[in-house]
């Protein structure tokens, strides 16, 4: 078996294991699973960014509220999104968040490194300053109310039902991105991440692969923003916070980048962390931060490097003892 | 297509009084200069005769300061990198340029795809692509690499990543290949080899060659020009170019 064999077999044992487990584990363990869920699509639609293209984005929140924000503000002022139109919610949300993607995807894509980050940061708080200072629409600091989830023969208001949907999304956004990757597509972006001027002179119009995945990421967040909505039943201008966008960042990051089930590994780390330390220590944001600056300093290639990486020190190892039988005789 | 008045064949690349400017620097002046489809041509010239810079003017990385740039008898000056190599080119680096955490087969594939349609298909495996593969397959083979295919390109030898290099270049069925300076920091053992692996080429291909290796040039070039400060001084055979006073001068100062 290659090793890209043994890591699909085990993402689909976790998976299963998830399926499984989580509902058995009281409410308040899926309430934290649904929401560590969610979180994963935002970090691998950033990851399509960060890890493949090498586009690191500081402004995913943006498309995330997008969605959040549409759910809430249809659900609240519209009425609607509480029966079957839950699913014309989930597609509007995704569509929207891919229109705010390509029209901020313009601005954004004339500029690499550290001026993408600065760009995609500035554009997300307007997002942000939109959310906070359009009352009338967004409620501003007080948010909006969802009030009850959607019932469709299936009742999302039971915790049950609703992880399972959320996991359905989840499973189904994992597949399509890993599509994504494998796909010719998927291998101009890693060229470009690697070297974007050959790809131009491989015949690539390099700006429009950058642009299209930049939409495709920006679908996923708006999709990751309406469960976000219907999970918490509320939204707030802390839902389209910098801190968002860190937080995927981080959690991409902590999985490792490049990977796309990194970034859901980071969010289950992150938000299990967040809750358990929580009870435990009132300073519990200060053993998130060494976590994360741990791992950028000594595991810059995040969790899911780390098979690679004890690889890598055995067979130097291995190295190192071969060299030592050869200089011994002499 | 242009009209072309006459009923020559048309020139494979034709460059028509090109000039660039760096600010005050004026890296290339007035070049006017013909590849014929199947020649096999070289420009040398020493350390900053601007070289590279033609090279780049030619394939659209910079913009040309005036002049103009026919590819195959269109106009290709205002044209972008990727349209230009859609009509039949493909060059190399002087500084290797490969994708160095991709696979020797990712990096074959992707120069493959360039001028593919599939290169937009986000639904289906790559994997899947049996045409792709054959023929990334025998590029491999032909350039005796398929042993290494699966080796991330950053772990193989600078000797290897420069033939990849010209690999990667032939892999769009190139009508013209720009090659800058591809035996740059080979042994004398390796460009030889290299020399051979390039007049193997097939025969239709035109070839323009930037080179600090002379024996590489005789070997492989019927034709030589000399750019000296971003001028064209002197055309000719090998054989014309060995002897002239006027390219000694520059190469040796002895002006």
């Amino acid at each position: 078996m290659t090793t890209q064999t043994i890591k699909i077999v085990a993402v689909a044992i976790a998976m299963v294991v998830l399926a499984l487990l989580v509902p058995r584990s009281g409410n308040f363990v899926v309430l934290l699973a649904t929401r560590a869920m969610t979180f994963a699509i935002l970090a691998m639609s950033l990851d399509i960014l960060l890890g493949f293209t090498g586009l690191a984005s500081l402004g995913q929140a943006a498309y995330f509220g997008m969605g959040a924000y549409l759910a809430a503000i249809l659900v609240a002022k519209y009425h609607v999104g509480l029966g079957w139109d839950f699913w014309l919610v989930v597609v509007l949300g995704i569509l929207c968040g891919a229109a705010l993607a390509a029209f901020f995807g313009l601005f954004a894509m004339r500029a690499t490194g550290t001026y993408f980050l600065m760009i995609t940061l500035a554009l997300g708080q307007c997002i942000w300053g939109l959310a906070y200072r359009w009352s009338s629409m967004t409620g501003g600091d007080n948010g909006l109310n969802l009030g009850a989830r959607p019932d469709f023969g299936l009742n999302l208001s039971d915790p049950i039902v609703y992880f399972y949907l959320v996991f359905a999304f989840f499973g189904a956004s994992l597949l399509l991105l890993y599509l994504l990757v494998r796909s010719p597509f998927g291998l101009t972006l890693m060229g470009i991440r690697e070297r974007e001027l050959r790809m131009q002179i491989l015949g690539y119009n390099t700006w429009l692969h950058k642009y299209v995945a930049f939409i495709i990421a920006g679908a996923f967040g708006g999709l990751s923003g309406v469960l976000w909505a219907y999970t918490n039943g509320i939204v707030t201008p802390e839902t389209v916070v910098l801190t968002t966008s860190v937080d995927a960042l981080l959690m991409t990051v902590l999985g490792g980048a490049g990977t796309l089930i990194g970034g859901a590994i980071g969010a289950a780390i992150v938000f299990g962390l967040r809750e358990y330390l929580s009870t435990l220590v009132p300073w519990w944001q200060y053993v998130l931060g060494a976590i994360y600056v741990m791992t950028i300093l000594y595991l810059p290639t995040g969790l899911m490097g780390i098979p690679a990486r004890v690889r890598q020190y055995l067979r130097s190892n291995r190295e190192q003892a071969k060299k030592k039988l050869v200089s011994v005789p002499s | 297509m242009s009209i072309d008045q006459t009923d020559e064949a048309v020139p494979a690349l034709e460059l028509r009084s090109l000039a660039k400017s760096f600010g005050g620097l004026k890296a290339t002046r007035d070049v006017t200069f013909r590849v014929m489809p199947g020649d096999r041509k070289a420009i040398i010239g020493p350390n900053g005769a601007g070289k590279t810079t033609l090279f780049n003017l030619i394939t659209g990385i910079y913009p040309v300061t005036s002049g103009q740039i026919f590819l195959f008898g269109n106009d290709v000056t205002k044209w972008r990198s990727h349209q230009r190599t859609a009509l039949g080119m493909a060059r190399t680096f002087q500084v290797t340029s490969l994708f160095p955490k991709l696979t020797v087969l990712d990096n074959v594939l992707l120069a493959i795809n360039g001028l593919q349609p599939s290169k937009f298909v986000m639904w289906r495996p790559l994997a899947s692509y049996r045409s792709t593969y054959d023929k990334a397959h025998s590029l491999l083979e032909r350039a005796s690499f398929l042993d290494r295919k699966d080796v991330e390109v950053r772990n193989l030898s600078h000797g290897e990543q420069r033939q990849l290099e010209i690999v990667l270049g032939l892999a769009s069925d190139p009508k013209i290949l720009l090659l800058d300076e591809p035996a740059a920091g080979l042994s004398s053992g390796e460009s030889t080899e290299m020399a051979h692996f390039l007049i193997k080429l097939p025969r239709d291909l035109a070839i323009l060659l930037i080179e600090h290796d002379m024996d590489v040039v005789f070997d492989v070039c019927a034709e030589i020009s000399v750019l000296h400060f971003g001028e064209l001084l002197e055309t000719g055979t090998p054989e014309q170019i060995k002897k002239s006073q006027r390219v000694q001068e520059i190469y040796l100062g002895t002006g």
